[in-house]
């Protein structure tokens, strides 16, 4: 059998495999260079940017709990502007595919910084980032109501040609049900899960862990509940689900594919290891040839609900 | 030289204290990247619990009998469940061991002094400036401070490379009884007009305290800060400092990436 086709599809985008470093988790990219080719990545997510620069929270800034990490960084960036001048022709140089992702506190700074974006030479997508946790204005905000969700998908669409990926909260009833509210608005695809809030205590000073209190909880502690909530989405909408949560090897990649993604993202397990991506493309290829099929793309959504068989230990 | 990361095998985990011990990786590899004063990500290889990795200063570059350079080994001190379950490794156990990482010291050469300051576990990074010291010639101090005489390692390795030692312990069972920044300072009083280049690395008020102690003195001072790291790569935007050039407002950095190492004049101290 030949080499097995790990290409993916996102709407009009093609991507050579599905593995995309997530938001918040690979810097700005270019920190990476000395450890991956950037290029041999299906894409990367920017940091969350707006308009202008941030600080972001005081540190501490994560904690580490149980098969996972609480952050709080407080979305410190250096702003679109800065992002287009200094980071864009390095990574266009580095061959990388950029999704952005893109904040703002009102809908007005999103439709702005994304038009930027669609002047910028080099940009994949845009990443809606209407769900973290740890900001007090904006993002999830518009990301845990329905009107919201679609009204922000909206007026970005109506402002670029651009790929407009909505990336969803699992802090709401029904996911899925904001996924369908972002197709409607137009959205090409949608990515979840952003981190759960959380917050941990230390028992000793009857202080928070982290300076913010609250957090977002991310690691492998997550993924049964993200596995889920992709396979939730995939049922409802017919745009592309790019799935996330505590991917940590290429059968966590496989299960996301299986319940429905299109793609992936991985974050936390890249601070656990920076080398991963390769081992993961190859455990990819391993499944595939096992498996005899010939393209990856052929496993979305190829979860089979038939109960398994008893298994005695 | 780019970072690498090595499934590193534990040669030696030799306890020095209750709380102390010097873990000898097998990771040559890191051992000949490293630079005085930069850091390795560590945790026990293929768990989840922990499992982010914890930083940590090269301490030594561990030799061979040839002299060739067969690992590196790192001061760990009982804090919270990883530096628990690293000071409970075996020799043999593995752990995943990412560097070397950071900005280095920069040594400075004779007539000019180094004078290190350490604080508890903030020994880790001088071993190996202090061999960068003594290779150039450059005459070296040791300021180092614990809480107790029991807690004071490595003295007769810093007396063979001739650097001269000046200790204080909290309880006064040896050396300067009370903090290591009251010798400090009267050693800064009186310095010579080659000046010293202080090199500092501990708690938190330690390091405040000898940056201030340094600048009041007009002397330039090198500080290598802890934080709470995620990656150690720049990726996470964990670890940030305030850092202030000039008089441009305070912008916090990532320690991982524009430090460890900082000019103590240019942090900012809350």
């Amino acid at each position: 059998m030949s080499t097995p086709d790990l290409s993916v599809t996102i709407g009009s985008l093609t991507l050579p495999n599905p593995l995309i470093a997530a938001s918040g988790c690979f810097g700005y990219g270019l920190e990476y260079e000395q450890v991956v080719d950037l290029a041999a990545l299906g894409g990367i997510v920017s940091k969350g940017l707006f308009m202008k620069e941030r600080q972001g929270h005081p540190p501490p800034r994560i904690v580490e709990t149980p098969a996972g990490m609480i952050n709080a960084i407080g979305l410190q960036g250096i702003g679109v502007h800065r992002f287009v001048a200094e980071k864009l022709p390095a990574l266009r140089r580095a061959g990388a595919r950029t999704f952005v992702n893109v904040c703002g506190t009102t809908i007005d700074e999103y439709v702005e910084v994304s038009k930027v974006l669609s002047q910028a030479e080099g940009v994949a997508a845009i990443e809606l980032n209407i769900s973290c946790p740890n900001i007090k204005e904006g993002g999830i905000q518009f990301g845990c109501s329905l009107a919201g969700t679609y009204d922000v998908v909206r007026a970005v669409k109506k402002a670029t040609h651009l790929p407009v990926i909505p990336k969803l909260t699992p802090n709401v009833t029904d996911v899925a049900s904001f996924a369908r509210a972002a197709e409607d608005a137009g959205a090409d695809a949608v990515s979840l899960v952003n981190t759960f809030l959380a917050m941990a205590i230390d028992v000793e000073t009857r202080r928070p862990k982290i300076s913010n209190v609250l957090g977002g909880l991310s690691g492998p502690a997550i993924r049964p509940i993200a596995v889920r909530m992709v396979w939730e989405c995939y049922q409802l909408v017919k745009i592309p689900v790019i799935g996330m949560g505590g991917i940590t090897d290429a059968r966590d990649v496989l299960e996301f594919m299986l319940a429905g993604a299109s793609a992936v993202q991985i974050g936390t397990q890249n601070f656990v290891d920076p080398f991963l991506w390769t081992k993961v493309l190859d455990g990819l290829s391993d499944y595939l040839t096992r498996h005899r099929v010939a393209r990856l793309s052929d496993l979305v959504g190829a979860f089979d609900p038939t109960p398994p068989k008893a298994v005695h230990a | 030289m780019p970072p690498v990361d090595v499934d590193a095998t534990v040669i030696h985990n030799a306890r020095l204290s209750a709380d102390y011990s010097v873990l000898s990786l097998a990771a040559p590899e890191v051992g000949r990247r490293t630079q005085p004063g930069q850091f390795v990500m560590v945790k026990p290889a293929g768990v989840t619990d922990p499992l982010l990795r914890r930083p940590f200063s090269v301490f030594e570059v561990l030799r061979g009998g040839q002299g060739e350079i067969t690992g590196v080994s790192i001061l760990n001190k009982r804090a919270g469940r990883s530096t628990r379950k690293l000071y409970e490794l075996d020799p043999g156990d593995v752990v995943s061991c990412l560097g070397p990482l950071g900005v280095p010291f920069t040594p400075v050469a004779a007539p000019k002094a180094a004078w290190m300051v350490a604080g508890g576990v903030g020994l880790a990074p001088f071993a190996t400036l202090a061999e960068a010291l003594a290779a150039s010639g450059t005459p070296a101090t040791l300021f180092y401070g614990a809480r107790t005489a029991d807690e004071l390692f490595y003295l007769d390795f810093f007396e063979r490379l001739g650097v001269t030692l000046v200790l204080a312990t909290e309880d006064g069972g040896r050396g300067v009884k009370g903090r290591v920044t009251a010798p400090l300072e009267a050693a800064l009083a009186s310095v010579g007009p080659a000046g010293a280049m202080v090199y500092a690395c501990g708690p938190e008020p330690m390091l405040e305290a000898v940056a201030k102690l340094a600048a009041r003195y007009r002397q330039p001072s090198q500080v290598s800060v802890e934080r709470v790291m995620g990656c150690g790569l720049g990726g996470c935007y964990s670890c940030v400092v305030p850092v202030k050039h000039g008089d441009e407002h305070a912008n916090l950095v990532r320690s991982c990436i524009s430090g460890p190492v900082f000019d103590g004049a240019e942090l900012v101290w809350e």
